[in-house]
């Protein structure tokens, strides 16, 4: 197996006398979709946001490529190619497809030596077509107020923006509440596509089918501890239910 | 827009209304509303309210009377007079805006509170700066405030005129029309400048970003605090443009000549499709707005109607509009932005 992208080394994260992540060691590949799995309060999202630069761990080591890294702010993160992409997306609804998918990295025309610049908007247009092309997204217009666009499609803007901006590691948080059936699946293969293109996902879900459907491991936590580590093909629904309430533990000897 | 025929059809199809007069007087009576609302247009955007640009423009009106006179009086060209003034103004305004910015930004304070706030200082400053009078004794600066690109001289002997202004015996200047004259010309292009940056430059896409959704704005790397900065300081620019710009038309600086067009300014914007909310609004829709307000006020009075209608009619036709906004966005389904947040 080749080196891990993301090796996380003993974090641990404590809100004064709470401790929310308790010495939690992890490992990330290329290529694989791991789903982080627990209950409400067991401390996915407080892991996560140690990942992503929003929270600072504690005590414990983080290393990306190798190397270790502190994140004091989210962007300390991104600039590393961690992309988070939270439940409400982060999208300027009021704005079309490229204005979003260039959001605060907006191309420029320069005039007079750079002194005038203005937005290179045919550019970032036909940018955004090949981001999405890549990922095999289709919309009929991209120029249109992306509040028109449903919510799996704004899911998909959100996913083609991180690959766009050279994401190494994706953290979509609950990528699939509020969605219909359909558009779960197209979700899905949205994270399928990433992994194939090399870009590991971590999966933050409730939604077990998801997991199962998409997961090539998963680890699941249980009041700030790790409790399993497993490949998908190797547990089952019942098994992960007994980990996420607290049932089961490998973790203890 | 269908609003804009239905109330202006029966104006225009008065006799009188339709003069190159009334037209340029019109144009010339509502520049301030104009400029008041181009600011105004990036703030509301932004989701934000400006409710101090009517004083902001009081200030720079005085300001620029009293950097027009003190330069003049210590030997400056009058060119060099009027430039002064104009740079006094919308220095001194943007200032204002700067400091209203910098408190929202920084201190978190809600905007309407703030501008309400420094609205009542400024006007105090204002008061004191023209010692509670009108500020006169400027040189004769009328030719900048009154005097036009084109002019057109009605009848026998007459015809268009470039930049000059033809010679005319007394008993023939009622038939001189004015086209463009040049506050309508500076506005113009101040309007042409607002629409470039906000629909052309970064700066202006940041300002839908933050409008729509700050957050979203945020977390993409926009440096939103000194956007809103920039956003109200550009505002209160603009208001000193206008202040300037009466100070050259009536050649002296008023303290309470911007108060009555804050509303006005406000109607404008919102007349012409800025969403209150944020997020949505075009410069062409309040230039628009504006024109319909013009139209409004002085259509009216030419059909005789009392002028206390104006009031009535104006506000009317302001819950109009937000309720065209609003059924628009149900359409399209704004609400549901709205409940998911």
């Amino acid at each position: 197996m080749s080196d891990p992208v993301l090796s996380i080394r003993h974090l641990t994260k404590r809100f004064g006398g709470l401790t929310a992540v308790n010495h939690v060691t992890w490992d990330i590949f290329p290529g694989e979709v791991v789903a982080l799995l627990g209950d409400n309060g067991a401390g996915k999202s407080t892991l996560i946001k140690c990942v992503s630069g929003v929270y600072q761990p504690t005590e414990g080591e983080m290393f990306f490529d190798g190397k270790r890294v502190q994140f004091s702010k989210p962007i300390d993160a991104r600039s590393k190619g961690i992309e988070t992409i939270y439940q409400d997306l982060a999208l300027a609804n009021n704005l079309d497809v490229p204005a979003n998918i260039f959001l605060g990295r907006e191309m420029k025309n320069r005039y007079i030596g750079g002194l005038i610049k203005t937005l290179n908007e045919r550019t970032m247009l036909s940018e955004s077509e090949a981001a999405l092309n890549a990922l095999e997204i289709h919309f009929p217009t991209l120029t249109q107020p992306i509040e028109s666009l449903s919510g799996g499609q704004r899911q998909a803007v959100a996913i083609a923006r991180a690959v766009y901006w050279k994401a190494r590691l994706m953290i979509m948080d609950e990528p699939t509440n509020n969605l219909g059936v359909p558009e779960q699946q197209r979700v899905l293969d949205l994270i399928r596509r990433l992994r194939d293109q090399g870009v590991p996902v971590i999966l933050i879900t409730h939604t077990l089918p998801d997991v199962f459907a998409v997961s090539d491991r998963l680890m699941v936590m249980h009041r700030g501890r790790k409790v399993a580590e497993k490949r998908t093909t190797e547990t089952s629904t019942e098994e992960l239910v007994q980990y996420m309430v607290g049932a089961r533990d490998d973790m203890v000897a | 827009m269908i609003l804009f025929f239905v109330i202006s059809v029966p104006v225009f199809s008065s006799a009188t209304f339709v003069t190159v007069r009334n037209s340029q007087n019109i144009l010339v009576a509502i520049t301030p509303v104009v400029l008041l609302g181009l600011g105004q247009t990036f703030v509301i955007i932004s989701a934000g309210i400006d409710l101090s640009v009517g004083w902001v423009m009081s200030l720079a009106s005085v300001l620029s009377a009293l950097a027009i006179r003190d330069s003049y009086n210590i030997g400056a060209p009058i060119w060099l007079a009027v430039v002064l003034g104009l740079l006094a103004g919308t220095l001194g305004g943007g200032f204002v805006g700067f400091l209203n910015g910098l408190i929202i930004a920084k201190l978190k304070v809600p905007a309407f509170i703030v501008t309400l706030g420094s609205s009542f200082i400024v006007r105090g400053v204002a008061l004191l700066m023209s010692e509670n009078t009108t500020v006169i004794g400027l040189p004769d600066i009328r030719a900048y405030g009154n005097e036009a690109l084109f002019y057109y001289v009605r009848g026998a002997g007459g015809g268009f005129y470039f930049l000059q202004r033809p010679p005319l015996p007394t008993d023939m200047l009622r038939q001189l029309d004015r086209i463009l004259p040049w506050p309508v010309v500076l506005t113009a292009v101040v309007v042409g400048i607002a629409m470039f940056i906000l629909h052309r430059t970064q700066f202006g896409r940041h300002t839908y970003a933050i409008g729509g959704n700050p957050e979203a704005a945020r977390r993409a790397g926009i440096p939103v605090d000194r956007r809103i900065i920039a956003i109200y300081a550009l505002s209160a620019a603009t208001a000193g443009i206008g202040g300037f710009l009466s100070t050259l038309q009536y050649t002296a600086g008023s303290a309470v000549i911007g108060d009555p067009l804050l509303l006005s300014s406000i109607a404008a914007v919102i007349i012409g499709g800025v969403s209150l909310f944020g997020g949505a609004g075009s410069i062409m829709g309040t230039v628009i707005g504006s024109l319909i307000i013009a139209v409004l006020t002085t259509g009216l009075v030419m059909l005789n109607v009392q002028a206390f209608w104006q009031f009535i009619v104006v506000g009317a036709v302001v819950i109009i509009a937000v309720l065209i906004d609003q059924s628009r966005d149900l359409l399209v389904g704004r609400h549901e932005r709205e409940s998911e947040t």
